[in-house]
């Protein structure tokens, strides 16, 4: 789950780390109002779920009250990365000596938390990977003890810190990663890390994303959640316990199981065509469940056929072909349906399902290909 | 022979009396599946499905002494349940459960690796070798006995893949769900290793997909170590990038994990990778001459 950096910045600010706090503001009145309150240079930063909102224009300095509230209602008005920003974060502009980079994140590969640090702070931390990976240093927690003391102060020495800054920015580090592991993060992240020129550390922006598998042992954190940041469909989704990312193209997909849902969405282009969504009904899916996931599909406008394809192992056939027949009653299907079940009870499934005047195919490859040809308004009878 | 669980295989079922576990029980014991004992805290002395129930691991461990025990307990309580049967000396763990906390699985990895028990999954289908033994909840009958080991970071995709293999009349030596979490305990790395050293395995499948680089570090596997015919499938060509595709691990951050590299990681190891499900079974056909 992501959350937004004002909110990253209340979470570290609690486990001790320096932030640069602002006020969260939803107009541009009340930007003008924290500006003055600042009574100094502030820095207005759209407050959005999508990285790059600095080069998209969606932070500005403004020298004053004024000057907030024109830049305000000029990031407020905005989309970044279709993503509309409802919400700004004012704070005081920060003399900077230096930007560094910090970050604590899962390593898949060696099954640790690893904290990163780079001298080449505030930009594309990813970029720098690529580009210049000995710019970034790194020390791995161990699972069970955690990050020692001289780990963080070794990370210190290899970005080539001042003697003195050594020690502060250990501790840090350390505030870091014991606030990643609290709150059960997956990332974070302080980028800029900066160096003020009274030579203290202040972290300017604050990025935490949390583990999804953790929210049940974190109900605080629920209240972090932005239904308006969200699409729509994949909050209901989420509600009704279905996997579902919304995409751009024209063909609905429906299936069980996350793997074979990617493999699904993959032979839709394989064919040409291009999926509408990633949706997983799940496990052991029921009639609800199957009809709320067709009904989902279909509210999106860009749909021009669905394509179902059940492999029961767990779900069985016969359940699958009850909640399509159920969801078809409840539910305006305009666009073709195509439908592959294989399964357990796939006999009884594929039946109920003739006998309500539906076509069942054998193959996914076929349902690929049929849906295709729906979509782009062909004929899908064999 | 078959890598894993086998004829001999004496399983222990924890959490045997809640819904899953019941259920799936039941479907094991149906394929021929040696369910020795389950677990439940609480109901000992109960049966289920004429299986035994224990209060404790250690409890079943001494009266039926399990070589490997399946865990169908909820989140919250399944890295406990690991680490159970990792005390009470339980070689091999396969736990099913989606949805647990991924730093838990952090320490519960380093664990059970330090006790030199073996974990596979979470959040996989679990494991069978055809007509021997099915430790999971995949449907026994789109299985056959055959040459073709199979590892998988998938469920149902797993079962498509197998069920084509089955259809063309190519039988599996024994199928292995990893498991689709970011931190999983079993690597395609070590299941290939097992699959090379197994003589009943001539040919190997690798299902992968999107997020982190396992299959990029099972091809360097591939590539130095094995000499077994593999094919692969890598799944969401077509996946976003940022977005957590159904399983916790499917995710392309930071710009790694796409399907693009993975592909070409295999295909640079030899390893010819499928466009789509079916075609497994033809270039496996292909492989095994």
């Amino acid at each position: 789950m992501n959350i937004h950096e004002y909110q990253a910045a209340e979470i570290f600010s609690r486990y001790g780390i320096p932030v640069n706090r602002g006020i969260v503001c939803a107009s541009p009145e009340e930007a003008r109002a924290a500006a003055q309150e600042f009574g100094s240079r502030v820095v207005i930063k759209a407050q959005v779920h999508v990285g790059g909102r600095g080069k998209a224009g969606g932070i500005r300095l403004a020298a004053g009250p004024d000057e907030a509230e024109v830049a305000a209602r000029q990031i407020l008005g905005m989309t970044i990365r279709g993503v509309p920003v409802h919400r700004v974060l004012v704070a005081p502009a920060i003399d900077i000596a230096r930007e560094y980079y910090l970050g604590v994140v899962l390593d898949r590969a060696s099954r640790r938390v690893v904290v990163m640090a780079s001298a080449a702070g505030g930009i594309d931390i990813e970029e720098v990977a690529r580009e210049t990976p000995e710019k970034i240093v790194r020390e791995y927690a161990d699972p069970l003890l955690g990050l020692h003391d001289y780990q963080a102060r070794r990370l210190g020495f290899a970005l080539g810190l001042e003697q003195d800054l050594v020690r502060p920015f250990a501790k840090l580090a350390r505030q870091l990663f014991t606030a990643y592991m609290a709150v059960d993060a997956s990332l974070a992240e302080i980028n800029p890390l900066a160096l003020t020129t009274d030579r203290s550390w202040l972290a300017l922006d604050s990025k935490i994303v949390l583990d999804d598998n953790a929210l049940f042992r974190h109900p605080e954190h629920e209240a972090l959640r932005d239904p308006q940041a969200e699409d729509p469909l994949e909050q209901e989704a989420r509600a009704a316990g279905i996997s579902f990312v919304k995409l751009d193209g024209t063909i609905g997909c429906v299936v069980n199981g996350a793997g074979l849902s990617m493999a699904t969405m993959d032979a839709v282009r394989l064919y040409g065509g291009t999926p509408a969504n990633f949706l997983d009904v799940g496990g052991g899916a029921s009639s609800q469940q199957v009809a709320t996931a067709l009904r989902l599909v279909l509210s999106d406008p860009n749909v021009k056929a669905v394509l179902i394809n059940i492999f029961g192992g767990i779900t069985r056939g016969d359940v699958v072909a009850e909640g399509l027949l159920e969801a078809l009653k409840t539910v305006d299907v305009r666009v073709p349906l195509v439908i592959r079940l294989v399964g357990t009870r796939q006999e009884e499934g594929r039946h109920m399902l003739a006998e309500a005047g539906l076509t069942v195919v054998d193959t996914m490859e076929e349902a690929a290909q049929r849906a295709v040809q729906a979509a782009e308004g062909r004929e899908t009878r064999a | 022979m078959s890598v894993l669980v086998n004829r001999e295989t004496r399983l222990l079922v924890q959490g045997i009396t809640g819904r899953e576990g019941s259920f799936h029980t039941a479907q094991m014991l149906e394929y021929g599946t040696n369910v020795v004992a389950g677990v439940t805290p609480g109901a000992a002395g109960r049966e289920a499905h004429g299986v035994p129930v224990f209060n404790t691991v250690t409890d079943a461990v001494a009266a039926t002494r399990p070589n490997v025990s399946i865990i169908y307990v909820p989140a919250p309580f399944a890295p406990d349940a690991i680490y159970e049967a990792v005390d009470a000396g339980i070689p091999l763990v396969v736990c099913i459960t989606e949805g647990i906390p991924t730093l838990e699985m952090v320490r519960v990895y380093q664990y059970v690796k330090s006790r030199g028990c073996r974990l596979i999954g979470p959040n996989c289908p679990g494991l069978i070798t055809p007509g021997q033994a099915k430790v999971g909840i995949m449907p026994g009958y789109i299985h056959q006995p055959g040459p073709v080991g199979v590892v998988s970071r998938s469920g149902t995709l797993t079962y498509e893949v197998v069920w084509a293999l089955t259809q063309a009349g190519i039988g599996q030596s024994t199928a292995v769900g990893i498991g689709g979490d970011p931190i999983i305990g079993t690597s395609f790395i070590d299941v290939l290793a097992m699959f090379q050293e197994d003589p009943e395995t001539e040919a190997i499948v690798l299902i992968g997909e999107i997020g982190g680089t396992d299959e990029e570090a099972a091809a360097g596997y591939i590539r130095e170590h094995v000499t077994k015919p593999v094919v692969g499938f890598i799944a969401g060509r077509t996946a976003p990038p940022g977005k957590r595709m159904g399983h916790a691990g499917a995710i392309i951050s930071g710009g790694q994990g796409t399907a693009a590299e993975k592909i070409a990681a295999l295909e640079a190891a030899g390893v010819p990778v499928a466009e789509r499900p079916a075609q497994v079974a033809e270039l496996i056909r292909k492989a095994l001459g």
